[in-house]
């Protein structure tokens, strides 16, 4: 039986420190405040000083309050029995449901061996042309929606997760405002996926600590399902909160900070979450797509900076569409070689065109006269935010394709394009 | 062992536990935290008092306050010896295909196994006789693994003189049996095995000099054997924002560099472009041997998401691995992905000391051990009088992608070759991504120097002149300003772009080149004249889509020659339009 504590040495921020003994690293302790019972995470032990990270916030922690260490770090329950429920960023109900207890996995396990990955080979499709086309989206891939606040990143989220063919949806929420979690709910529950969703949601309104675990809890049922052979889409939305619970609690801590006051293992604390996507040997698979808001639309913001470099690739999202520019998928040559032939010529060939059109779209906003070439530019660039940029697209691949090179046909010459000359010949529109 | 030192765990935060201990220990020697079966591998960093604080290289869950540590008193060390090549290790030289045999999908921790099979026998041939005299680093035979010719020498850190007292006839042996005895100058006896332990940390320097690097490394990308060479030997950098391709043309050149072995050391990057690398190479041909890339590579694999500690030690156990084959008169590539990883494993380490933090909270000795790790790269003259190299290619991940970070500024110091890697260009999908105005190199390569610079002068002057147009507009430009950028245009779209995913296009060798750039050449100091602009851009469009189906030809193809004739045919048709001779 484990020692109950009642004595609290310091409260700052949402850390507190206890004296305490056999207390290992990362246990979990329940603190039993006059509001009620919450769950505390060690982060650090001095000697017999253990410093806890109390989840619903140090708000009302008297300094005589109860403690009783666990004797184990954080747990989730797993069973199929979660498909449709909700739950809050602890692990318990959020919703009617009765709470679960029974095997109890541990999360934030121990990384995959890369020995046993395979390379992914299978593509999502998404019936989204700025993705399919542009930018595959594969199995097992982790890649952020970059956007700033007010886009509908949400939305598309929903949209990819809904279109998607997998076999279940978890979505950790993170710091997600009411409207937005009631949001996914409806969506899912009118696309007839909520009983093969699982949600773990911390609202804006839950205590900031809570939110950390959000991340941990999702992926480590995703883990356990893909286990057992299925296809796991795990959304994560918004992973700059998750960055910034982090931030509050390094800072509190007194860590030295790297960049805008942001640990200096933000990265491999990102790394941990983003890596457990895997599509493993034999079995099933974690795609993860993550929302990431960058404060100010700036990119090289200490978040989405490190988190470019850890994901396979991002969407930026900007005035409702996806851009071309910046937006990539790293795997996306894996699986667009086995599409059609024109595929890949389509893919950086019109993207090319498109950025001489901003060039020129540039030089006519300054009143310069347009040549022949730059009336061309214009019209293509037009007719490419209107039928493969804009989000309202909704069609196939091969349509998508087809729509690219009548597109071309309809702006250019063939030579003016660099297109390979066995391509034109067999897929330039005839008659042009 | 009974005078082994121990001690226990007075703190933990994040992988850094503080131990007190009884005795004496070293500096970086090796310790272990004893959790009932697991044994967690440590490092001491920092000894303080009775202190002693210590990296962990596993994860720190569990662990606690009171739990015991023991010492080796080694520093942290890999086996070195035939078996080597071809294998996956991850940072601290565990096998991974070894460990995914034994425990499945995940990592396990706190167990460590053997870096090279000990079961495994080699046909050894001994080189020496009785009564020769060796010194380190000299072989006294050899064992053939894949197509190389492994060298079993004296250990390195053996610095003695010393008389062959008895070698093995040849044949079959494994690791672990005596093939030699040597006695040195005060007559005792030692025994010489096929394998030995040098501590990561220390360079290998059993060689008799170090040589400026001269001869060219082809990775048959122009834009780099061309424009940035980097020579056998020699340091070079790719340092680049996300998304610009920097591990796809690391890619690249481990598998068409033409060097004997490359070695990858993936230090905390992503899991998955390790996988390709791992998956592929068995099965791709390495162009020059025929046989598989696989049995030419060894794969430091330290990802992201494996413990932090061990992704700093990575870098040292790929540059070891790397010294102890150059040792044998081979060409060794160290591709290193990515080396802002590794310092950033160095900035957690040093925040977790409390260490006074330097820019953007990184080390104060961060830029000394850049300059450390690229000095281990080298182009030697070896005992016998053969030579070898060591290549050190490492890719720089500035944070937002801008270049006057501390581990870019740090590493520009040192290397040898600069290729930097432009967000604008890869947004253009001009790849690889290397911007060609920026970037530079210190070496000679393939084509003569001045030639080069000709071409790279007409590159900057278009440059100039589009960036001109920008301003004033094509109609303020001059024919002559606007042949110039297309010029310019044309070079970086036919030969500094190229497509790395067709097997013709992506590996264009040496010969080639020369034949091309001889071509390209000619062109830009062409004169050429043309009525209006409309009519240069049409001719240089159609003569751009000429080059580039040229590009995907094989050049022993019939249709290689013919190809070309049309390049020809098309350039004449302008000069007969000539206005003026």
């Amino acid at each position: 039986m484990k020692k109950v504590y009642n004595r609290i040495l310091s409260v700052v921020g949402n850390v507190i420190t206890v004296r305490a003994e056999d207390v290992s690293y990362e246990e979990l302790a329940e603190v039993t405040t006059s509001r009620g019972k919450t769950l505390a995470q060690v982060i650090k032990m001095e000697d017999d000083i253990v410093s806890l990270q109390v989840f619903a916030g140090s708000k009302g922690v008297s300094t005589d309050d109860e403690i009783r260490f666990l004797g184990h770090p954080m747990k989730v329950a797993y069973s199929e029995n979660m498909l449709g429920r909700i739950f809050n960023g602890s692990g318990q109900p959020r919703d009617k449901g009765p709470a679960l207890t029974e095997n109890m996995i541990e999360i934030a396990g121990p990384s995959v061996n890369p020995a046993k990955r395979i390379i992914p080979k299978r593509m999502i499709r998404t019936n989204i042309p700025m993705i399919d086309l542009f930018n595959s989206l594969v199995v097992s891939q982790k890649l952020p929606i970059f956007s700033v606040s007010g886009e509908p990143y949400n939305e598309l989220l929903a949209r990819i997760a809904l279109q998607a063919e997998v076999d279940m949806i978890i979505l950790g929420g993170i710091g997600l405002k009411f409207d937005e979690y009631m949001y996914f709910r409806n969506e899912l529950e009118k696309g007839g996926a909520l009983n093969r969703s699982v949600f773990f949601v911390h609202t804006a309104s839950d205590p900031v600590v809570e939110g950390l675990m959000v991340p941990d809890l999702a992926l480590a049922v995703a883990e356990r399902f893909a286990l057992d052979g299925k296809d796991v889409l795990v959304l994560l939305t918004d992973m700059t909160n998750f960055a910034d619970a982090m931030k509050e609690i390094a800072i509190t801590m007194e860590q030295v900070p790297s960049n805008r006051g942001y640990p200096g293992d933000l990265y491999s604390q990102l790394a941990a979450r983003y890596e457990k996507a895997v599509d493993f040997d034999d079995a099933g698979s974690i795609t993860v797509l993550a929302v990431t808001t960058m404060p100010g639309d700036d990119v090289t913001h200490p978040v989405p900076d490190n988190t470019g470099y850890i994901t396979e690739g991002q969407f930026y999202l900007r005035n409702g569409r996806i851009e071309p520019f910046g937006s990539l998928s790293r795997l996306k040559q894996q699986v667009n070689d086995k599409t059609r032939k024109d595929h890949r010529a389509i893919m950086d060939g019109m993207i090319q065109l498109y950025a001489q059109y901003q060039e020129t779209e540039e030089k006519r906003s300054m009143g310069f006269r347009m040549s022949e070439w730059d009336k061309k530019l214009l019209k293509y660039g037009k007719l490419f935010e209107e039928r493969m940029m804009s989000l309202k697209v909704n069609i196939p691949l091969e349509e998508a394709l087809d729509n690219g090179w009548k597109i071309l046909a309809e702006c250019f010459n063939p030579d003016e394009t660099g297109f390979r000359s066995e391509l034109v010949k067999e897929f330039w529109p005839k008659g042009n | 062992m009974s005078d082994m030192v121990k001690g226990v765990i007075t703190s933990i935060s994040g992988n850094m536990i503080s131990v007190r201990f009884k005795g004496s220990i070293v500096q970086n020697e090796v310790g272990y935290v004893v959790l009932g079966n697991e044994r967690l591998k440590s490092e001491v960093i920092k000894i303080k008092g009775d202190l002693a604080y210590m990296q962990v290289y596993e994860l720190t869950k569990g662990i606690k306050v009171g739990d015991p540590v023991e010492f080796t008193r080694e520093m942290l060390s890999v086996q070195l010896g035939p078996g080597v090549l071809s294998r996956v290790y991850d940072g601290l030289q565990n096998p991974l295909n070894d460990l995914a045999e034994a425990h499945g999908f995940f990592l396990p921790r706190g167990v460590v196994l053997d870096a090279i099979d000990l079961e495994q026998t080699w046909a050894f041939t001994p080189v020496v006789k009785k009564g020769d005299v060796v010194y380190r680093g000299m072989a006294v035979g050899t064992v053939p693994e894949g197509i190389f010719k492994h060298k079993i020498m004296v250990p390195f850190n053996w610095y003695d003189e010393y008389t062959v007292e008895s070698v093995v006839k040849a044949g079959d042996y494994n690791v672990t049996d005596e093939v030699a005895v040597l006695k040195d100058s005060r007559g005792d006896k030692h025994s010489v095995t096929m394998l030995f332990e040098w501590p990561v940390k220390i360079p290998i320097d059993a060689y008799n000099q170090k040589l400026v690097p001269v001869k060219p490394m082809s990775t048959r990308i122009r834009i780099v054997d061309t424009f940035f060479p980097v020579n056998k030997g020699g340091t070079y950098c790719i340092p680049g924002p996300f998304g610009a391709g920097k591990t796809v043309l690391q890619q690249l050149t481990s598998r068409y560099a033409d060097v004997d072995i490359v070695i990858i050391a993936a230090c905390g990057e992503r899991a998955g472009e390790v996988v390709e690398t791992l998956r592929e190479f068995p099965k791709l041909e390495d162009p020059r041997t025929g046989k598989t890339l696989m049995e030419r590579t060894v794969i430091i694999c330290n990802t992201s998401s494996m413990p932090v500690a061990a992704r700093e030690a990575s870098v040292y156990t790929a540059a070891t691995i790397g010294e102890y084959y150059r040792q044998m008169g081979l060409d060794v590539l160290l591709l290193a992905d990515s080396t802002s990883r590794w310092a950033q494993a160095m900035r957690e380490v040093s925040g977790r000391l409390e260490e006074i933090p330097g820019e953007e909270a990184f080390p104060a000795y961060l830029e000394s051990r850049i300059a450390e790790f690229y000095e281990r790269a080298g182009y030697v003259e070896l005992p016998d009088g053969t030579y070898g190299s060591m290549t050190i290619g490492g890719t720089v991940s500035p944070a937002g992608g801008n270049f006057e970070e501390p581990v870019t500024q740090a590493t520009l110091k040192v290397v040898g070759a600069f290729h930097g890697l432009s967000r604008a260009r890869s947004d253009a999908r001009r790849y690889p991504a290397i911007d060609p105005l920026d970037s530079w190199s210190k070496y000679s390569g393939v084509i003569p120097v001045e030639k080069v610079m000709e071409a790279h002068d007409v590159l900057r002057r278009g440059n100039e002149v589009h960036q001109m147009m920008m301003v004033v507009g094509e109609e303020g430009t001059s024919l002559e300003d606007f042949v110039v950028y297309l010029k310019g245009e044309l070079l970086d779209s036919v030969y500094l772009q190229q497509d790395g995913f067709d097997p013709v296009a992506a590996s264009c060798d040496v010969e080639r080149q020369k034949y091309m750039f001889k071509v390209i050449y000619d062109i830009l100091f062409d004169t050429f004249s043309f009525n209006n602009k409309e009519e240069a851009r049409k001719f240089f469009n159609a003569l751009r889509q000429l080059i580039v189906d040229w590009n995907y030809i094989p050049m022993e193809d019939d249709k290689f020659m013919e190809h070309e004739k049309l390049i020809d045919k098309h350039l004449k048709s302008a000069i007969t339009e000539k206005a003026v001779a």
